[in-house]
């Protein structure tokens, strides 16, 4: 995580995407190939509900309604309140989420991460994966 | 004769882009008029009020306590809500209703407001939903339109 003065223009998204995925994934492979219902889950930049000068990155695991397994939250089961989102970073244990701060507000959200663009050689569209052991227990579709 | 036309539809577009643009950041980031309903923040705004609301101290972080701040709702991220600040980070606030008998207080806690409205009876505000994140504020509210300009 890092400062940000204003809103991203491209090249500053470009850095974010590069360092904060390189922190949460220590080595180059991506986690996992698993698809599920891969639309929600993607990454999304948003304003850090502790510090509103930071942006930080991380993927949405569930939506309003849900009830997760939380890693280290106050609460072993949390119901995703309405008009929230349960954002995790994919290095667990070394990520300042919603294990740590809770559910984030919508209104916080402010764009989604798709591709990376830099370094060259980590060229890729980002998945939208969710690992099943991330899964929610009970969807509010369902 | 076509070409003309072809033209003067470029050179609109392009003017409309251009102002379309400059009202957006304007509004965005200088501030804009905004229309308040619902009984919550009465007497001081009533429903109906034209309010003018300003931007700059939001990028700045010039919200004190006391302030008017106009912020996205936390359940309801498509609609405004339009508050007092009663506490900054850090600060102490009573979190029960001013009906009950026993107090209960707590801290706001880093990077969150308390917003309440001043028709503390009619009004569904930190009370209810818990403290704000200071990302979800638009808006400081500077004046008000006089209600008297509005009758003819």
């Amino acid at each position: 995580m890092f400062k940000h003065n204003n809103d991203a223009t491209v090249p500053q998204r470009i850095r974010i995407l590069h360092m904060n995925l390189f922190a949460k994934v220590p080595s180059s492979s991506i986690v996992g190939h698993f698809i599920s219902n891969a639309v929600k889950y993607i990454f999304h930049d948003k304003r850090s509900p502790r510090n509103p000068e930071q942006k930080i990155i991380k993927r949405v695991i569930a939506l309003e309604g849900d009830i997760i397994k939380t890693i280290g939250y106050k609460k072993k089961y949390v119901k995703v309140p309405h008009g929230h989102i349960w954002v995790e970073g994919d290095h667990h244990g070394h990520s300042f989420d919603s294990n740590a701060f809770g559910p984030v507000s919508l209104g916080l959200l402010h764009a989604r991460a798709t591709h990376i663009l830099w370094p060259p050689k980590r060229w890729q569209k980002l998945q939208p994966i969710l690992p099943p052991e991330r899964k929610p227990l009970q969807k509010e579709q369902e | 004769m076509f070409r003309n036309a072809l033209g003067k539809t470029f050179r609109f577009l392009g003017y409309t882009v251009q102002y379309g643009c400059i009202a957006h950041c304007a509004f965005e980031y200088l501030g804009g008029v905004v229309v308040c309903s619902g009984p919550s923040m009465e007497p001081t705004i009533q429903n109906s009020d034209i309010v003018f609301s300003e931007n700059l101290s939001r990028h700045f972080y010039c919200i004190r306590k006391g302030d008017i701040v106009i912020a996205k709702s936390p359940n309801d991220p498509k609609s405004n809500i339009c508050k007092r600040v009663i506490g900054l980070e850090g600060d102490k606030v009573c979190t029960s209703n001013p009906s009950d008998f026993l107090k209960s207080h707590s801290y706001v806690p880093k990077g969150h407001v308390w917003l309440e409205g001043d028709n503390l009876r009619n009004s569904t505000d930190s009370r209810c939903y818990g403290p704000v994140p200071y990302g979800l504020i638009r808006g400081r509210i500077c004046f008000k339109e006089q209600p008297w300009r509005l009758k003819h």
